[in-house]
């Protein structure tokens, strides 16, 4: 990420009035710019729409089992990633904001597995006392 | 500068990065998010608690789809469209899903455009973007009255699970509020961006300082959310 700073993507401070207020408060509020060429705004929207068909396509073929479900989530992640990485510029941010904005959703995961076994149970004990399907 | 830090004597001291960069930016008595100016850290936040709003909804659908024994209704098949004579299956979903990226394309260049100061291009795709999630939400009203017609509601639907109507319109209707909430704050924003508030620092309601074209940006990443939640909905509620 500081590399990508370093390459000049495009991004600068703004200088003037933010700058003076930082020396006469003792913090500096320096402002980034999240400029970057409009070519690379282009080439992730053309990846983005790529992306869609073919998770369209997954359904539209009907592929099924374990094939279509890594599909579905390799392209998801993948959209995702574009979207917060680059429209979002979290790419060029500094990791202490990246590390608090993207770890707890990731901790989510946890919720899922929990709620995974609790819907097991469910099923079975549904299963149990109702029978199976109606 | 982005890249270094005032110690309390006003001298510049070079930041560290990587993860030495993470420990030293949160700890001891500082401001965690150096580069990031206020308005844009709470967007972020706002944001993050936006995704636990939308990741719980995700799972208490997983849940129910999960732990029930009546079998879930085929989202290809109910979401499919009658075309040309013949049933294409998610038509309707994919054409919405090309609309919603085509919006953030647009607002990644309105963005851009507004760092450049160049505000006629900036209101422009704004009120394009605009325009597209307007869409957006028209094509999700129009998915609504099908299914309430073919008899799908929060307690029931024609096809098997009860929960499959309670998912629907809880999930898609919480994401189209945001979407339509979204399409007005764009409009106030490219509003203000064409009369040049940003450039005159006209007080008032997301106007900031004086050349100050952040908030282009810190309304930007609230859309891009939109449009990203959108990807979680696409994949699992209707590909699953």
């Amino acid at each position: 990420m500081a590399e990508a700073t370093a390459n000049g993507l495009g991004q600068h401070t703004l200088h003037g009035a933010q700058a003076h207020d930082a020396t006469a408060t003792g913090i500096a509020p320096a402002e980034v710019h999240q400029e970057h060429p409009i070519k690379l705004y282009l080439v992730v929207w053309a990846w983005l729409f790529i992306l869609s068909a073919c998770s369209y396509m997954v359904d539209y073929l009907g592929l099924h089992g374990y094939l279509r479900w890594s599909l579905i989530l390799i392209f998801m992640m993948l959209k995702a990633g574009l979207i917060v990485a680059v429209f979002m510029h979290m790419a060029w941010e500094r990791l202490a904001l990246t590390y608090a904005i993207i770890l707890p959703p990731i901790l989510v995961l946890v919720f899922v597995a929990m709620m995974v076994f609790e819907s097991d149970y469910t099923l079975l004990t549904r299963t149990v006392f109702f029978g199976a399907e109606p | 500068m982005a890249d270094t830090t005032l110690t309390h004597t006003g001298q510049a001291q070079p930041r560290p990065a990587g993860l030495q960069g993470v420990a030293a930016d949160w700890s001891s008595d500082q401001r965690a998010f150096k580069n990031v100016s206020w308005g844009k850290a709470m967007m972020w936040i706002f944001l993050l608690s936006d995704t636990f709003i939308f990741g719980c909804f995700l799972l208490s659908y997983m849940t129910a789809r999960m732990s029930t024994r009546v079998p879930w209704p085929n989202p290809s098949e109910v979401f499919s469209l009658h075309i040309g004579g013949s049933d294409i299956p998610l038509i309707l979903i994919a054409i919405m899903t090309f609309v919603l990226i085509s919006s953030s394309g647009t607002m990644a260049m309105a963005v851009n455009f507004g760092y450049r100061h160049d505000r006629r291009k900036t209101a422009i795709l704004m009120l394009l973007t605009a325009a597209l999630g307007a869409t957006f939400v028209g094509m999700q009203a129009f998915e609504w009255t099908k299914l309430i017609t073919e008899g799908v509601r929060p307690w029931g639907n024609p096809w098997g699970a009860a929960q499959f109507g309670s998912s629907f319109f809880m999930i898609t209707g919480f994401h189209g509020t945001h979407v339509t909430f979204g399409v007005i704050f764009l409009i106030i924003v490219a509003r203000k961006v064409w009369r040049g508030d940003y450039d005159t620092g006209r007080p008032g309601f997301f106007t900031s300082r004086r050349g100050r074209y952040e908030n282009v940006e810190i309304m930007g990443l609230y859309w891009h959310f939109v449009d990203l939640v959108w990807v979680f909905i696409f994949a699992f509620f209707y590909l699953w």
